[in-house]
């Protein structure tokens, strides 16, 4: 790598936390309006989202860049990494060898989704208001359901076991005891938003928001 | 033989042997005479007085490194049974059958199961790791050390460059420049004595480049396979937050 490998290293690890930390967080509560106020919440939350200032400028800044550094960047660490689990089956060791095959998964599963959904909103396909049916039409297809929850569940873990090392990295988690708590901590972090993703993914297999959509397209024929 | 010896009763060792440092490596199975408290040093040494396979075929003595044989010096680290350890605390009573050796495989052979561990050394070179007092002039006593970080100092003072927690990090590897964890933990020591601690940025800065601190990646096997318990994780994370701290001191012009 180019430049200093400490800066990128830190710079990797910052943008892990802000912004993407922050927008997975994000991206799990407005999801889970869909459980909480069905098809109308969703709607209200992406509505939320889109009122915000400069939406354009936060997506790209805010998320799409600082994803493809810390995705990019992450894809060179992994590969700098050896796995020898078979040697050293510690738990910790787990989590390293973990962290990285997340990273990989979640690396192929934002990219896919984001095709699947922001992309198609991008090219015209679709539209924000008939992102509901989107996920609807997604979540019902057993093969995307099976890969939908493998990629959130790997996303969410490289998320709150992240955390974890980014705590150890910048010096916060200093002594065993401050890094054993702390690995509690984000597991039930990890537990309590995949828990929200996943309740939302079942949501939207629901059929108010195949009837939400259907509303949509006879609001769309008229 | 003498009289230590039990009848009928013998150790077996599957050795994996180089003879050159660009040579393929091959493995030996041997089988030797046991004796009561053998330990794998004692072993090598029955390989070395009588280098005969497992089969009754000649070969040549098994070559190893050792010195101190208290498990101080570090020399004779290799792979027993797959973990990295030193050979003359290996005691094989302990150990299951056959005895797998194997030399550390994040180092250069140079023979057998002897290993440069130059890299290491390179490596307290580059963190500086000593405290600078030459000169001219006598310059008198330094600062007192409090007793209480004298105590913990001291745990990282047992370090002996043996390069069991470099072969454990998975980090350490040909695709990576990793600098390892005991040099890091080095670097703590020295900047926690009062006199080294004058030099504590210039040990910083060694850490925040290429190679440096931040090819750690949490694994935390180095704290698990030190043979002298140093708490190797502890040290790196105390570095991280000096060296995060340097970082923006130094951003900001402080």
């Amino acid at each position: 790598m180019k430049g200093n490998s400490y800066y990128s290293r830190k710079i990797h690890s910052l943008l892990g936390v802000i912004p993407l930390s922050l927008f997975i967080v994000q991206h799990g509560v407005s999801n889970f309006q869909a459980v909480d106020g069905g098809p109308e919440g969703f709607q209200r939350a992406v509505e939320f989202l889109n009122s915000l200032p400069f939406v354009p400028v936060l997506e790209l800044f805010g998320i799409f860049l600082p994803l493809l550094f810390h995705g990019v960047y992450g894809l060179y660490i992994a590969y700098q990494s050896n796995n020898n689990l078979g040697q050293f089956s510690y738990g910790r060791n787990w989590a390293f060898t973990l962290q990285r095959v997340s990273g990989v998964i979640t690396f192929i599963f934002v990219f896919w989704h984001v095709y699947q959904t922001r992309f198609q909103v991008f090219i015209g396909n679709t539209t924000h208001g008939e992102l509901g049916s989107t996920m609807h039409d997604i979540a019902n297809n057993p093969l995307f359901f099976a890969l939908y929850t493998i990629g959130v569940i790997a996303a969410v873990f490289h998320f709150a076991n992240g955390m974890w090392a980014f705590l150890v990295s910048w010096g916060i988690t200093v002594g065993p005891r401050a890094q054993r708590i702390s690995s509690y901590v984000w597991m039930v972090v990890f537990v309590l938003v995949s828990a929200m993703f996943l309740a939302s993914l079942v949501a939207f297999r629901g059929d108010e928001f195949k009837e939400a959509a259907a509303v949509l397209d006879i609001v769309r024929t008229i | 033989m003498a009289e230590a010896t039990v009848a009928n009763k013998t150790i077996k060792l599957v050795i994996k042997r180089q003879d050159r440092p660009d040579s393929q490596p091959y493995d030996e199975t041997f089988e030797i005479p046991y004796r009561a408290n053998m330990n794998v040093i004692s072993a090598l040494m029955e390989i070395q007085r009588n280098p005969q396979k497992q089969d009754g075929q000649k070969t040549s003595p098994v070559c190893w490194e050792s010195n101190c044989l208290e498990e101080v010096c570090g020399a004779c680290s290799m792979n027993i049974n797959g973990k990295p350890r030193q050979a003359c605390t290996a005691l094989v009573d302990k150990l299951e059958q056959p005895i797998r050796l194997e030399p550390m495989k994040t180092f250069p052979v140079v023979r057998d199961l002897v290993i440069n561990r130059e890299r290491m050394f390179n490596a307290l070179k580059r963190v500086k790791a000593w405290i600078p007092i030459d000169g001219t002039y006598d310059l008198g006593p330094g600062p007192r050390m409090a007793e209480t970080k004298r105590q913990w100092a001291y745990e990282l003072s047992k370090c002996m460059t043996c390069g069991v927690c470099l072969e454990a990090c998975p980090n350490v590897n040909d695709r990576n420049s990793f600098i390892g964890p005991a040099a890091i933990s080095q670097v703590r020591l020295f900047n926690a004595h009062p006199t080294g601690e004058m030099n504590k940025e210039e040990r910083l800065e060694t850490l925040m480049e290429d190679g440096g601190i931040e090819g750690c990646g949490n694994s935390q096997n180095c704290v698990r396979a030190c043979p002298k318990g140093i708490p190797l994780t502890t040290s790196i994370a105390a570095i991280n937050k000096d060296t995060t701290k340097q970082m923006f001191k130094k951003w900001l012009g402080m």
